[in-house]
């Protein structure tokens, strides 16, 4: 019912873990593989090691989760180890590389990706850290359609783009995106930036003042933007963002996504989510008579 | 929609106490349910946040080493000073009875309440030297062993020395340990030899302090929320233990390299 065919990869069900959220060890996406995820995308790793923002990083409100965490990670050389022998990790692997310039996205191509890994998704979206992704500029379609393009040019493996939310144009971006070769799009990375103040101490509690924003709060815009970018290209989308449960999943697939997401969810529902989702959706179908969530991928257009 | 928030409550430092030269215990005025074992963040607006087990828990009471700037921060707060605090996270220690508490250094800390919790336990001590010694009048009735790296105050030598001698006296049922991880690992084989249960306290570097972020993984585990606690049967899966900690940027370093980052 729930199996899935990925940029030439077959998953048993479309979840994805998404970046940024665990995949920090082999040992913790080995894990979370064997949770009930049908793929997982590790931590993104760029040339040089970054130790990321002070604490806090990371806090939850009403509606969501809220990071500031900076891109934290040990560099190409010690996560090249890190991430190998990756047939121990019971799901397809999806590396996740950054950079601050085209040149940087290249290196990483070439130097970190092996053939152990299933696609590599590129981040042209994170909202809070200088140097990368929004604050630097890589989510407009000039930016997207280059850098994709360089990553495109250094690697065999399938290529997913990973976009902002934060714009207007989300279908120009795809589009470009797709122009240079992207293979698949992931919608999206967390929104805003947004704040929290704590009113007893006067001051914002992010570290870095402000944090993307994720969780149920976004997904309403992350709904809307699948639907935008599943209307201007033909290339599959990872609808991320949002996505709690099963109903959730249905809805992000209706919109035009292949595959979603599943980061935030964590936190309010245990790292078993995967599976709690999975057996949602399957409930669902049997309920409305589908067997197959290909069926269900764009239904809510035309 | 959850109600469910990760967000820190600012308190007031109420009391300052010394327990010696390198280490404070502050007293909050705030109230948290708490189980010993588990740990709270502790945030200074402006320059960090941090874990930390409470040593005291009525009323709350934070004892802290000077080590690097957080620490130094707060070694400059006074009385009446806020700071934020959220959580408690992670489980907590399983209490049972007939028990041996080994604590290391400022392990000393996370184990304090469990031990006021705990019928009259055997408790072991082990520090650098006379002048890190802490909880002496705290503990004082249930006459706990002390040994000193150098000697300088009670046996000279390990806890671990001084384990191996405990349980020969007689059965216990179960030992608790919390401190140092090289001495920690020793503690585990010891009671593996004995064939005891143990449930260790770990640390490891946190960021969000409640399971996302995957900061504190060792092995597949989150210390921050499948421990800090840790018993015997989990342990035994546990390869980095005894051996290799994440830093802050996510490389595994080896634990000799770990703890002299901790202490810049």
């Amino acid at each position: 019912m729930l199996r899935i065919n990925l940029l030439g990869v077959e998953l048993r069900n479309p979840t994805v873990l998404a970046s940024g959220i665990l995949g920090t060890s082999k040992g913790l996406l080995a894990r979370v593989a064997n949770s009930g995820a049908g793929a997982v995308t590790i931590k993104s790793v760029s040339k040089v090691e970054r130790a990321g923002h002070n604490n806090p990083t990371v806090i939850t409100f009403e509606a969501g989760v809220m990071n500031a965490v900076g891109y934290s990670n040990a560099g190409l050389e010690k996560s090249k180890k890190e991430f190998s022998g990756l047939k121990d990790v019971n799901a397809p692997v999806i590396a996740s590389i950054i950079g601050t310039t085209k040149e940087d996205f290249a290196y990483m191509a070439k130097n970190f990706l092996s053939n152990e890994f299933a696609a590599v998704e590129i981040p042209l979206s994170c909202p809070h850290t200088p140097g990368f992704g929004v604050l630097a500029g890589q989510n407009t379609p000039e930016a997207t359609y280059e850098i994709t393009k360089a990553v495109k040019n250094n690697t065999r493996l399938p290529v997913i783009v990973k976009l902002s939310p934060i714009t207007q144009a989300i279908g120009e971006i795809a589009k470009a995106a797709e122009k240079a070769g992207a293979d698949a799009i992931n919608m999206g990375n967390t929104h805003g930036p947004g704040m929290i103040i704590n009113i007893d101490a006067k001051k914002p509690v992010l570290a870095f003042k402000v944090g993307g924003v994720s969780g149920t709060a976004i997904r309403p815009i992350t709904v809307r933007c699948v639907y935008d970018v599943y209307e201007s290209v033909k290339i599959p989308i990872i609808g991320t963002g949002g996505v709690m449960n099963g109903k959730d999943a249905v809805e992000m697939l209706m919109a035009g996504a292949t595959a979603v997401g599943v980061g935030t969810a964590i936190y309010y529902r245990g790292i078993d989510v995967f599976e709690k989702i999975c057996k949602e959706m399957e409930d669902w179908m049997k309920k409305n008579g589908y067997k197959s969530v290909n069926e269900l991928v764009g239904a809510a257009h035309g | 929609m959850d109600e469910k928030t990760e967000l820190p409550q600012i308190v007031r430092i109420k009391k300052i106490v010394n327990e010696n030269e390198e280490m404070r215990t502050f007293f909050l005025d705030g109230k948290i349910g708490y189980n010993p074992g588990q740990f709270v963040m502790l945030w200074i607006p402006g320059v960090d946040e941090k874990p930390f087990s409470l040593s005291y828990d009525n009323p709350i009471g934070i004892t802290i080493e000077k080590r690097g700037k957080f620490t130094e921060n707060l070694f400059n707060m006074k009385v009446g000073d806020k700071i934020g605090i959220r959580g408690p996270y992670g489980n907590g220690f399983k209490a049972k009875s007939n028990a041996v508490v080994v604590a290391g250094g400022c392990g000393y800390a996370p184990l304090a309440t469990l031990i006021e919790r705990l019928n009259n336990p055997k408790v072991i001590f082990g520090c650098r030297t006379k002048s890190r010694v802490i909880f002496k009048d705290r503990f004082k009735k249930l006459n706990p062993k002390i040994c000193t790296d150098d000697g300088s105050f009670g046996f000279k030598g390990f806890t671990s020395d001084l384990l191996k001698n405990v349980l020969k006296e007689k059965r216990f049922k179960i030992v608790y340990t919390c401190g140092p991880e090289i001495m920690m690992k020793k503690i585990f084989d010891i009671c593996e030899e004995n064939k005891i249960e143990l449930q260790a306290s770990l640390e490891r570097f946190m960021k969000c302090g409640f399971g996302i972020c995957g900061s504190c993984a060792c092995d597949g585990m989150l210390v921050c929320r499948d421990g800090p606690v840790f018993d015997s049967a989990q342990l035994r899966k546990m390869k980095e233990f005894g051996n290799s900690a994440k830093l802050k940027t996510g490389e595994k370093a080896t634990l000799k390299e770990y703890y002299g980052w901790r202490s810049e």
